[in-house]
C-alpha cells in the first residue's frame, strides 16, 4: 500500500508527511487550542478545559452526524435530531427509555455509546457512511457532555457585538493589533518587525491599486518623512482612479461578470457598463448598504435613476442559453436559481443552494426558505429563450438604453466612445396583475411545482420584518438591517482575504455549520460592527486596516513561523502572496512603461495565443473567431481583458483567475509550469521587455544605470550588491551571445506590435531585454510582500 | 538530449538550491507535473481521503475517452431496430413515447413519423452483434469492445447533457472526470500533465465544446485539464523565442535560480523553491511535449492502421494516435472531443462522413494498445452525451431524415481495462426508445469507471463550501456485469 501510493502519488505522500510533523508538534504539546479555522476538528483541542459548543462540538457534530440527524426533515434517521437542543435531549423515538444526550453523564448517552461502540451494527457514524471520528473527537464530546452538554446558537447567525478591545502592547498602531497581539501571544509568537519603506510602499500600492509603485512614488515617500507620511501614501492610493480597478476584480468575481452568454454557442453582450459603473461606485467609495441596495433593486428605489437601475445588471450577468430547442421554463429556472445563490454566497456568505433540492444538511434552511429567497427573484420580465445565436442581441429584455444624453450626464463615467446607443440586460419587475407565483420546486426541478411561496428569508438569519416590501428592495433593507448578522460580517471579511490572503473566516462563502471558524473572532464582529457605525465606508475600511501594525509587519519567515504557523494563521508576520492574474499583466505593462491607462470601456482582445476559440466554437456567432484587437487596446489593464465564457483567457486560469461561470468569492493560488511558461514566453511580457530595454538605453549610457533602473520599475526597490552581480554577469554573458550571433538579434527584439526602431536592433538592446524578461520571471516580482 | 541539458544546467549552486527542502521534496515532488501548494492546508481529513487511495487493486491505470460530440445516433451505429424500418412513417405511439418531455426542436411537430436506419446492419465477431456499414474498421474489433446499449441520461440539451457527463452535475462549476483523477491518482508521468484534451471537428452539424468541460471546478488548478493544440506550441506558450537555444534557455534559468536564492535565503519562503522546481519542470516539458507530439517517426505500420490522416495534426486520427503516445507515457486521463454528430437534418449524409472520420482510428486505437500489451491496462470509452429520436425531426423522405435529441437510451462502447471484451450489455425495446434490461445512468458509468481505476466512487470526495462533493454525486452503483 505504501508502495503504491508512493510510486502513484508521491505529492500525497509528502503532504501526509508534511502533515506527520505538524501532527506531531501538537501532540508534544507546542500548541493550546484554539480555533485555527483551517483545522476545526484537529486534536489539538483536546487539551481544552472549558468545551464549547460552537468551537469545538458543533464542527464535529455538523460534520459527521447532521447530514442524518440535522435539519433535513426528509432524511432524518430514527426521528433523532441533534442540530437541536430540543430534538438531542428528547427520549429517543425507537427506544422512549433512552436519551440521545444525558447533560452530565456520557455512559448514560446514547449517542456516547453509539460512537464508542465496535459492533458496526450500532456504531456511529455508520461504517458505509465513510466517515469516521477522530479518537479526539470522540474524547471532546465526552467532556462536553461531561460538562453539561450545552448549546449554543450558531456564531455566524448572532449579531456581532463589539466585546472589549483587549489592551495589550505598545506595538499596536489600532484596535485591530490588541486582538491579533493577543492571539500571537497566545500561541507563542511575536510580532515580525515592520517592513522596509519600500516594501510598505509597494504592498500598498499593489493592496490599493493593483499597480507596482513608480520610482518616483518610492522615491518621494522613501523615510515617510515631512508630509510625505505613510497616511498620505494611503489617502492617495484611495483617491486613485485605479483603486476602483484594483477592488471591482473582486466583484466581477462575485457578479460572475463575463463578456458572453455563456452556453454552445457564446455569442457576444454588452455588459461592460456594469463594469464601468462598479469601477465608479468604488471610486465615489458608495457606502457598501447602498452599493448593495442599488445592485439588488436598484429599479425599486422611490426615484430610481438610469444610474441605480444599471446596478441591478448584477442580477443579470450569470450565463443565457441560446441553444436552439431548449424549454424556456426550464432555463427561467435556472436564471433565478443562479440569481437566488449569487445573493446568498456573495452577500450572505452561506450554501443557501444546498436547499434547493432539499432541506438543508447542516444549516437551518428549508427547502421552504429555499423557494421564499427565490420567489424575491421570481418576477422579473426576462425570458428562458429568446430565440438562438441566428437572432442573438447584445442584451435580453428587461433591457437599460443608454442614450447620449445619458452619457453626458447621469451616466458620464460610461467609457462610451462612439454615438450608438448602449443596452444592457436589467431588473425590471412584472405588472402585479402578472406577477407569478413561486412554488417549491420538488428535488429542485423546474417542471416538479408543489406548494406555493410568498417571499421570505430565513427566519435562523433575521425574521424578514412585515413592514418591508416583499420584493428585492425590502430584501435589500434585510439584508443591510444592522441587525443582519451576516452582511457586513461577510464583507469586512472579504476585504480581509484580499489584503490577507485569506479570511478571518477561511470558507469565505460559507459562514454556516459546515464552514471554517473565524481565526479571531472577537477582532471579525468589532470589524463588522464598526464598518456598520461607520456608515458602510469601505475607503475607510480598508485605510483601517493598512494602517495597523499588523499590516505593516515584515514578511520574513522565521523557521519559529514555519512550525509553529505555517499557514500564517495568527499573523505574525505580513503575508506573500502571488499577485492575481489581472494585476501581473498590470504590473509587466506598468513597469515597462506601456501601460494605457483608460478606465473604463468596452472589454479588450490583446495577444493570445492563436486557434484557441477557434478550436472550441460551434462555428456560430460573432465569437467564433478570435479577432485580437491593435493599437492602445493591447496595453489594457488585465481588468479589461474580453471574458469569454466558454473559452476564458487562458493565462488568466492559468494564474488561478474564476472562470466567470458562478459567483466565486475567493481564488486559489497555484503554482505550476504551466504559470512559468507564461512568463517566460508570453508576447506581452517579452514586447514589454523589449520597449522598456530600448527606453533604458536610450536614457542611459552606462549599463549599470539602464539595469538599476529596470530593477527599480519592476522590483520597486533598491537592487542589492549581490544581485547586481549576477545580473551584471548575465548581461555580459548575453551581450556576447549578441555580438557573436549577430543574426539573432532582430529576431529576438521582433516582438509584439509596439513599433521596433531601426536603432534599437543592436546586441545592447537584445541583451538588456533578456536581463528584463528574467526580472520579470523572479518569484518576488509577481508577489506581494 | 534532455539529460544533457539538465547536467550542463546543474551547476553546484542550483543542485544545491533544489535539495534545501525541508521537506524532503526533491525528486519524489517531481513526480507529479504540477506540483501542488505544499502548504496550501490540506485538512486531515482530506488527508485521510487521500491515503486510503488507491481503494482496491485497479483494473485500469490509465483512461482515452472517445468522446463524440453532438450526440451520434444509436439507431444508426449499434441499436439495430428493424421494426422502424418496417413501420416507416408511423406515428410514435404514446404508450411507447411515455410523457417524455421535447426538445423545443420538435415539440410543436404534430407528427413523429418513425424512420429507421438508412444503413445496413450486420452481426459481426464472436459476440454476433449488430453494427452499422458505416462502422466497418469499428466492426474488425467488435471481439475486443464492450457496447452498452441501455445508456441514459436526465439532459436534453447539449451543454448540459455534455457537463454531466463529463462533471456528474448539469449546471455548476464542478471538476471534470479527468480532474478528479488527477486530484485521487496523481500524474506517473514527470514531464507531462496527468490530464490531456485533445480537439477535432468533423464535417457534420457541430456543437462547441468548452473548457468548462475539462475544469478543475473547485479542485485546485494543478488538476485542471491541458489543452494540446495543433497549432506550433502543441501547449500554450511552450515554444520559446525562435531565436533562443535549449542552451540559452537554460542560462537564463540558471540565472533566475540564482536570483530567486537570494530572496530565498532574505525571506526564507518555500513557495520560492517551489516556484524554482516549477521553472525546472517547465523546462523538461518544452522537451517532452514536442517529442511526444511529433508522428513523424512513426513507422509506416502505424500510419496505415490510423489512416493517412493520423499524420495531419488537429484531425481525430491524428489525436488518436496522439492519445496512444501521451497514454503510453503515463498520462493518466486522456480526453478526446471530436464534433460534428448533431444530425437534426440530412442524417444519412452526414452520419455517413461523421463514421468515416472516426471509425479507422478508434478501431486502430485498440488494435494498436493491444499489440503493445497496454490495452489491459487501458480503459478506452466511446460515446456521445445522449442518443436520438427514433422519429423523424421536420421533413421525412426515404432518401434524407433527421433525428432530435433522446434521453432515455443510446449506446456507447468500452474496451479494456477490465472491461468484459466480445459483450453487448443492455436491451431496447423494439422501437429503440426504451430500455428493457440493464440500465446504465450516466452515474453507474462514472462509478464503473472510478471502480476499475481502483476508486471507490463514493469515497473519492473534496469538501467544498460545507459539502462532500464526488463525482457521481449523490447516486451511482458500478456495472459489475460487464466487468472482467
Amino acid at each position: 500500500m505504501f508502495n503504491l501510493l508512493f510510486q502513484n502519488n508521491p505529492i500525497q505522500l509528502l503532504k501526509l508527511s508534511a502533515k506527520y510533523s505538524f501532527y506531531t508538534l501538537l501532540l508534544t504539546g507546542l500548541f493550546g487550542w484554539g480555533c485555527t479555522g483551517t483545522t476545526s476538528n484537529s486534536p489539538e483541542l483536546v487539551a481544552v478545559d472549558q468545551i464549547s459548543y460552537n468551537f469545538h462540538i458543533r464542527p464535529i457534530l455538523s460534520d459527521k452526524c447532521f447530514a442524518c440527524h440535522g435539519p433535513d426533515a426528509n432524511k432524518r434517521e430514527a426521528g433523532l435530531r441533534l442540530d437541536t437542543e430540543t430534538g438531542a435531549f428528547e427520549a429517543l423515538k425507537e427506544n422512549p427509555g433512552k436519551f440521545a444526550l444525558v447533560a452530565g453523564d456520557p455512559n448514560a448517552s446514547e449517542v456516547y455509546h453509539r460512537i464508542t461502540s465496535e459492533d458496526p451494527s450500532e456504531q456511529m457514524p455508520p461504517p458505509e457512511s465513510n466517515l469516521k471520528l477522530l479518537d479526539s473527537e470522540i474524547e471532546l464530546i465526552k467532556k462536553w457532555i461531561e460538562q453539561g452538554a450545552a448549546y449554543e446558537p450558531h456564531w455566524a447567525f448572532v449579531k456581532p457585538e463589539k466585546k472589549q478591545i483587549p489592551e495589550t502592547s505598545d506595538w499596536a498602531r489600532n484596535e485591530i493589533d490588541h486582538f491579533t497581539w493577543k492571539k500571537m501571544k497566545e500561541k507563542g509568537l511575536e510580532p515580525n518587525p515592520e517592513a522596509e519603506d519600500y516594501e510598505l510602499i509597494k504592498r500598498a500600492s499593489l493592496d490599493l491599486t493593483g499597480l507596482p509603485p513608480s520610482p518616483e512614488i518610492l522615491e518621494r515617500y522613501q523615510g515617510f518623512e515631512g508630509e510625505n507620511t505613510y497616511e498620505d501614501l494611503l489617502n492617495n492610493l484611495l483617491s486613485e482612479q485605479s483603486f476602483g480597478e484594483k477592488l471591482a476584480i473582486l466583484w466581477l468575481d462575485i457578479s460572475r461578470y463575463s463578456d458572453s452568454y455563456g452556453y454552445q454557442d457564446d455569442n457576444i453582450r454588452t455588459q461592460w457598463p456594469y463594469r464601468d459603473w462598479l469601477i465608479h461606485a468604488f471610486n465615489n467609495n458608495l457606502s457598501y448598504d447602498q452599493f448593495i441596495t442599488w445592485q439588488l433593486a436598484g429599479d425599486l428605489l422611490p426615484n430610481p435613476t438610469k444610474e441605480t437601475i444599471l446596478a441591478t445588471a448584477f442580477n443579470r450577468n450569470h450565463k443565457y442559453t441560446e441553444e436552439g430547442g431548449v424549454i424556456d421554463e426550464e432555463y427561467r429556472i435556472e436564471y433565478v436559481l443562479d440569481k437566488t445563490n449569487t445573493f446568498s454566497t456573495g452577500v450572505l456568505g452561506i450554501t443557501m443552494e444546498c436547499a434547493q433540492c432539499h432541506d438543508h444538511k447542516y444549516d437551518p434552511f428549508s427547502q421552504k426558505e429555499y423557494f421564499e429567497l427565490f420567489a424575491f427573484f421570481n418576477n422579473s420580465r426576462e425570458k428562458g429563450f429568446e430565440g438562438d445565436v441566428s437572432i442573438s442581441k447584445p442584451a435580453k429584455t428587461p433591457i437599460l438604453w443608454v442614450e447620449q444624453e445619458d452619457l453626458g450626464g447621469i451616466l458620464d463615467f460610461i467609457n462610451h466612445s462612439d454615438t450608438t446607443k448602449l443596452s444592457i440586460s436589467v431588473m425590471g419587475e412584472l405588472d402585479e396583475q402578472e406577477a407569478r407565483t413561486t412554488y417549491i420546486l420538488d428535488r429542485g426541478v423546474y417542471d416538479a411545482p408543489t406548494d406555493p411561496v410568498n417571499p421570505s428569508t430565513p427566519a435562523s438569519i433575521l425574521e424578514f420584518s412585515d413592514d418591508l416590501p416583499k420584493n428585492r428592495l425590502g430584501l435589500a433593507q434585510w439584508a443591510t438591517n444592522k441587525d443582519n448578522p451576516l452582511t457586513a460580517r461577510v464583507f469586512v471579511n472579504l476585504i480581509w482575504q484580499e489584503i490577507f490572503g485569506t479570511g478571518i473566516v477561511k470558507s469565505a462563502g460559507d459562514f454556516g455549520m459546515q464552514g471554517d471558524l473565524p481565526s479571531h473572532p472577537e477582532l471579525l464582529d468589532w470589524l463588522a460592527v464598526d464598518f456598520m457605525e461607520n456608515g458602510w465606508d469601505i475607503k475607510r475600511l480598508l485605510k483601517q486596516i493598512l494602517s495597523s501594525a499588523t499590516y505593516r509587519q515584515s514578511a520574513q519567515i522565521t523557521d519559529r513561523h514555519l512550525k509553529t504557523d505555517p499557514e500564517n494563521v495568527y499573523l505574525a508576520r505580513a503575508p506573500r502572496l502571488r499577485l492575481p492574474a489581472e494585476n501581473i499583466q498590470d504590473l509587466v505593462l506598468a513597469s515597462s512603461g506601456l501601460l494605457v491607462q483608460k478606465v473604463g470601456g468596452p472589454s479588450v482582445k490583446p495577444y493570445q495565443p492563436d486557434g484557441i476559440w477557434e478550436a472550441a466554437t460551434s462555428g456560430r456567432g460573432e465569437l467564433a473567431k478570435y479577432e485580437q484587437d491593435t493599437g492602445e487596446s493591447l496595453y489594457r489593464r488585465g481588468i479589461y481583458n474580453f471574458i469569454k465564457l466558454t473559452v476564458p483567457p487562458p493565462k488568466a486560469i492559468i494564474f488561478d483567475a474564476s472562470n466567470r461561470d458562478r459567483c466565486e468569492v475567493g481564488r486559489g493560488r497555484t503554482n505550476t509550469p504551466l504559470q512559468a511558461l507564461v512568463m517566460l514566453n508570453d508576447p506581452m511580457v517579452l514586447e514589454a521587455a523589449r520597449v522598456l530595454a530600448s527606453e533604458l538605453n536610450d536614457k542611459h549610457s552606462d549599463a549599470e544605470a539602464a539595469i538599476e533602473e529596470a530593477f527599480k520599475r519592476i522590483l520597486c526597490r533598491p537592487m542589492k550588491a549581490s544581485e547586481a552581480s549576477l545580473i551584471s554577469d548575465y548581461l555580459e554573458d548575453q551581450l556576447e551571445r549578441f555580438e557573436s550571433e549577430p543574426e539573432t538579434i532582430q529576431p529576438t527584439l521582433d516582438v509584439g506590435e509596439y513599433p521596433l526602431r531601426e536603432e534599437d536592433i543592436n546586441p545592447r538592446t537584445a541583451a538588456l531585454m533578456q536581463v528584463i524578461v528574467s526580472l520579470y520571471n523572479l518569484e518576488e516580482t509577481i508577489t506581494k510582500i | 538530449m534532455e539529460k544533457e541539458f539538465l547536467e550542463h544546467g546543474l551547476s553546484l549552486n542550483r543542485r544545491k538550491f533544489l535539495s534545501r527542502l525541508s521537506l524532503g521534496l526533491g525528486s519524489a515532488a517531481l513526480g507529479s507535473l504540477l506540483i501542488p501548494d505544499l502548504f496550501s492546508g490540506k485538512s486531515e481529513a482530506e488527508d485521510a481521503i487521500m491515503a486510503a487511495l488507491p481503494h482496491f487493486a485497479p483494473k485500469a491505470k490509465r483512461v482515452i475517452y472517445l468522446f463524440q460530440n453532438g450526440a451520434p445516433s444509436q439507431l444508426e451505429s449499434f441499436d439495430y431496430k428493424p421494426l422502424l424500418q418496417k413501420n416507416y412513417g408511423m406515428d410514435l405511439p404514446e404508450s411507447i413515447r411515455m410523457g417524455q418531455r421535447l426538445t423545443g426542436m420538435t415539440a410543436g411537430q404534430d407528427k413523429f413519423p418513425l424512420v429507421g436506419s438508412y444503413y445496413d446492419f450486420n452481426q459481426y465477431g464472436e459476440s454476433r452483434a449488430w453494427i452499422s456499414s458505416i462502422f466497418p474498421y469499428t466492426a474488425k474489433v467488435v471481439d475486443d469492445i464492450c457496447i452498452i446499449k441501455s445508456m441514459h441520461t436526465e439532459a436534453i440539451n447539449h451543454d448540459p447533457a455534455l457537463t454531466f457527463f463529463q462533471t456528474g452535475a448539469q449546471v455548476g462549476n464542478r471538476p471534470s472526470m479527468g480532474s478528479w483523477l488527477s486530484y485521487g491518482l496523481g500524474s506517473e508521468n514527470n514531464n507531462l500533465p496527468a490530464f490531456c484534451v485533445l480537439l477535432s471537428r468533423g464535417r457534420g452539424n457541430g456543437q462547441g465544446v468548452y473548457s468548462k468541460l475539462w475544469s478543475n471546478g473547485f479542485l485546485d488548478a494543478t488538476h485542471q485539464g491541458v489543452q494540446f493544440s495543433n497549432s506550433e506550441d502543441p501547449v500554450l506558450y511552450l515554444r520559446d523565442p525562435h531565436s533562443m537555444s535549449r542552451n540559452e534557455r537554460r542560462k537564463m534559468l540558471d540565472h533566475i535560480a540564482a536570483m530567486n536564492d537570494l530572496s530565498f535565503k532574505e525571506f526564507n519562503d518555500p513557495a520560492i523553491t517551489a516556484k524554482v522546481q516549477q521553472y525546472e519542470m517547465a523546462f523538461r516539458m518544452q522537451t517532452a511535449v514536442p517529442e511526444i507530439t511529433d508522428v513523424s517517426k512513426e513507422p509506416d505500420s502505424i500510419v496505415k492502421l490510423y489512416g493517412p490522416d493520423c499524420l495531419v495534426p488537429g484531425t481525430y486520427a491524428a489525436n488518436c494516435l496522439l492519445a496512444r503516445k501521451l497514454s503510453e507515457s503515463g498520462v493518466r486521463f486522456v480526453q478526446l472531443y471530436h464534433q460534428g454528430w448533431d444530425q437534426h437534418d440530412n442524417l444519412p449524409s452526414q452520419m455517413a462522413m461523421q463514421a468515416k472520420d472516426v471509425d479507422q482510428a478508434s478501431a486502430a486505437l485498440i488494435t494498436d494498445l493491444k499489440q503493445r500489451g497496454l490495452l489491459d491496462e487501458t480503459l478506452v470509452i466511446w460515446g456521445g452525451e445522449f442518443g436520438r429520436t427514433n422519429y423523424c425531426q421536420g421533413k421525412i423522405t426515404l432518401e434524407n431524415y433527421g433525428r432530435d435529441h433522446h434521453p432515455r437510451a443510446f449506446s456507447i462502447w468500452m474496451a479494456g481495462g477490465g472491461v468484459k471484451s466480445g459483450m453487448v450489455y443492455g436491451e431496447t425495446d423494439e422501437f429503440g426508445y426504451n430500455i428493457t434490461e440493464n440500465p446504465v445512468h450516466v452515474h453507474d458509468f462514472q462509478a464503473t469507471i472510478l471502480h476499475l481505476m481502483g476508486i471507490d466512487h463514493e469515497r473519492l470526495t473534496y469538501k467544498h463550501l460545507g459539502r462532500r462533493y464526488r463525482l457521481t454525486d449523490v447516486s451511482g452503483h458500478v456495472v459489475k456485469d460487464i466487468l472482467v
